[in-house]
């Protein structure tokens, strides 16, 4: 336990918990065998002529026959002393922790006390139990009660007779669904899950541009009810959006679809839960829906970002409540997306791409990699428009039945890429305004004398392996319509501790 | 329960009043009775004063003072008009 939290000299905290100077203090809990053993012990101590505080965690009447227990059963003595272990004796001389001794040790708690016939009879040695200010969960709250956690968010008093849920949704912080109370018990919990110190800013978030502190992102993870392991990955996708080529600002006040979507790739993912199986694109994973949707809350509750606000969207999307998940590596055969863009196999990273929602590709026929490749680029075609071109990045997702196709008959991403790459070359005559008696399309000036004109801009084509076992069912992803230099471009950024 | 504030806190914890209008005439007042005796004899009395200076008024009533008004009474009033005065008291 830091002296941060302790919020006092450590060598000094005894006596200024206690009062005592010089003297020892015990501490023990009657749930304990070794602290049940000592009890003649402790009372031999406590006749003799030093002052002995005897302070019992869960009851005063114990240890028996001692005059003048001290009731810590808030714990608030066990939490100063840094006391891990009943029973612990702790000898203080000049108001200073000069020793301690944890559990029965004889010749230790001889040497302590100097009373060199403490404990004959006893057996030589007895490991203690565990302090009761340890248990899982009480360590977070005596931190709150008596430590020195400081938060720079300002308090929030909220009336008894008021329901806290009907509370944040009067404020403005909800997305539309119920929040859990950002307390701060909880956020003091959230913010144990990164290494980061809470006051570092992350960068100016939009539309605001506010400064987004670690503290903040954890305020709004509790929110959108993340657990503590999650914060790297909330972390890194928060720094991912405010990278300048991602272009937050915009993709929040575009009139278009899109939203920020997350996709997880390296061994964090497998440690904290998250699904990139069946159903990875739905819901019902906790990490994959409550990632996505702290991104969010921190784009509503510090950049400022609301709908009819700076958020323009036309329609809007689903995803704009979560989109988050993760690739599927340990079942594919393909290189991991990360690593395809240029991090090492075993990194674990967030890329976020400025997409709008999930258009299934169904193909339950096609047994060749050339096949299923014409299938792909048939359904890439109507990204934006059928007719458009260069304006809007896509993802592929494929899932495990199409993907086999590929890898039996070796093709990697790169291949089937290349062949999309040749596939999605569109005809000028085809995709030029006015053809087929649609206006919209692209202009003949961005045409020049080309025959043809890529679907997609360079880079622009995102390959993912996702999905369940079963059923031949891929997906395309549309991202912003403004892709690219002109709008966003998908970053790919490590998650660090 | 207390909460840590999950926004850029650039606005107040406390939320700010609705400014009033810097006028009432051209405004539509709804009157807002609460079942409370006497209270017509109030609302009257105000519905004559806003009357004589023009000011267009909706009179409402809800069914009883002891609880908060139902939620389409009050969909209606927020529909119907610019501001409300209530006779809260006999």
């Amino acid at each position: 336990m830091s002296e941060r939290i302790l919020g006092v000299n450590a060598s000094i905290a005894a006596s200024a918990a206690t009062g005592v100077t010089d003297g020892f203090v015990l501490v023990a809990k009657r749930d304990c065998q070794t602290c049940d053993l000592v009890q003649p012990v402790v009372r031999e101590l406590a006749a003799g002529p030093r002052t002995v505080a005897v302070y019992s965690q869960d009851d005063p009447t114990f240890p028996e026959g001692v005059a003048g227990v001290r009731d810590d059963r808030a714990l608030e003595v066990s939490f100063r002393l840094a006391i891990e272990t009943v029973p612990t004796l702790i000898r203080l001389e000049g108001g200073r922790e000069v020793e301690r001794v944890v559990g029965w040790q004889r010749d230790e708690w001889r040497a302590l006390t100097g009373v060199n016939s403490l404990g004959e009879g006893l057996p030589a040695w007895r490991p203690g139990c565990g302090s009761k200010s340890v248990e899982p969960g009480i360590v977070d709250e005596l931190e709150i009660k008596y430590g020195d956690v400081a938060f720079q968010s300002r308090r929030i008093e909220i009336d008894p007779h008021e329901d806290e849920i009907e509370a944040m949704y009067s404020r403005g912080w909800s997305d539309g669904l119920p929040l859990v109370p950002p307390t701060r018990l909880r956020v003091h919990r959230m913010l144990k899950g990164t290494a980061r110190k809470p006051s570092d800013v992350l960068g100016l978030l939009p539309p605001d541009l506010q400064p987004i502190t670690v503290e903040k992102v954890a305020v709004n993870a509790v929110m959108a009810g993340c657990a503590p392991e999650y914060m790297p990955v909330v972390i890194a996708a928060v720094e991912a959006v405010l990278l300048e080529p991602f272009n937050m600002h915009g993709v929040l006040a575009t009139t278009m679809f899109c939203t920020p979507i997350v996709i997880v790739n390296g061994p964090v993912a497998r440690s904290i839960g998250m699904n990139a199986r069946g159903n990875a694109l739905g819901q019902g994973n906790r990490a994959n829906a409550t990632i996505g949707r702290a991104v969010q809350l921190c784009v509503r509750n510090v950049g400022g970002g609301r709908p009819q606000g700076v958020d323009r969207s036309t329609l809007g999307t689903p995803g704009k409540y979560t989109f988050c998940f993760a690739e599927d590596e340990e079942h594919s055969f393909w290189e991991p997306m990360s690593v395809e863009r240029g991090f090492a196999a075993g990194v674990s990273t967030v890329t976020v791409f400025a997409g709008d929602a999930v258009h299934g590709i169904v193909d339950q026929q096609s047994r060749t990699p050339e096949s299923l490749a014409r299938t792909f680029a048939l359904s890439l075609r109507s990204v934006n428009h059928w007719k458009l071109a260069q304006g809007a990045d896509a993802i592929l997702v494929v899932c495990p039945e199409h993907e086999r196709t590929f890898r039996a008959a070796g093709w990697t991403k790169a291949r089937l890429r290349q062949e999309l790459d040749g596939l999605l070359q569109l005809p000028a005559e085809e995709v030029v305004r006015g053809a087929g008696g649609i206006a919209e399309g692209v202009p003949a000036a961005a045409l020049g004398d080309r025959k043809t004109i890529p679907k997609f801009r360079k880079d622009g084509l995102l390959i993912v392996r996702a999905g369940g076992e079963a059923g031949m069912f891929s997906a395309v992803i549309a991202g912003w319509g403004a892709s690219g230099a002109i709008g966003s471009t998908p970053v790919t950024h490590p998650i660090k501790d | 329960m207390e909460l840590l504030d999950p926004t850029s806190e650039i606005s107040p914890v406390r939320r700010a009043r609705k400014a009033p209008p810097d006028r009432i005439a051209g405004l539509t007042v709804g009157l807002l009775d609460i079942s409370k005796p006497r209270g017509n004899v109030f609302l009257d009395r105000i519905e004559q004063r806003l009357g004589e200076k023009g000011v267009a008024v909706k009179r409402y009533r809800k069914p009883t003072f002891t609880r908060p008004a139902p939620n389409d009474l009050a969909q209606k009033i927020a529909s119907e008009v610019d501001l409300v005065i209530e006779g809260l008291a006999d």
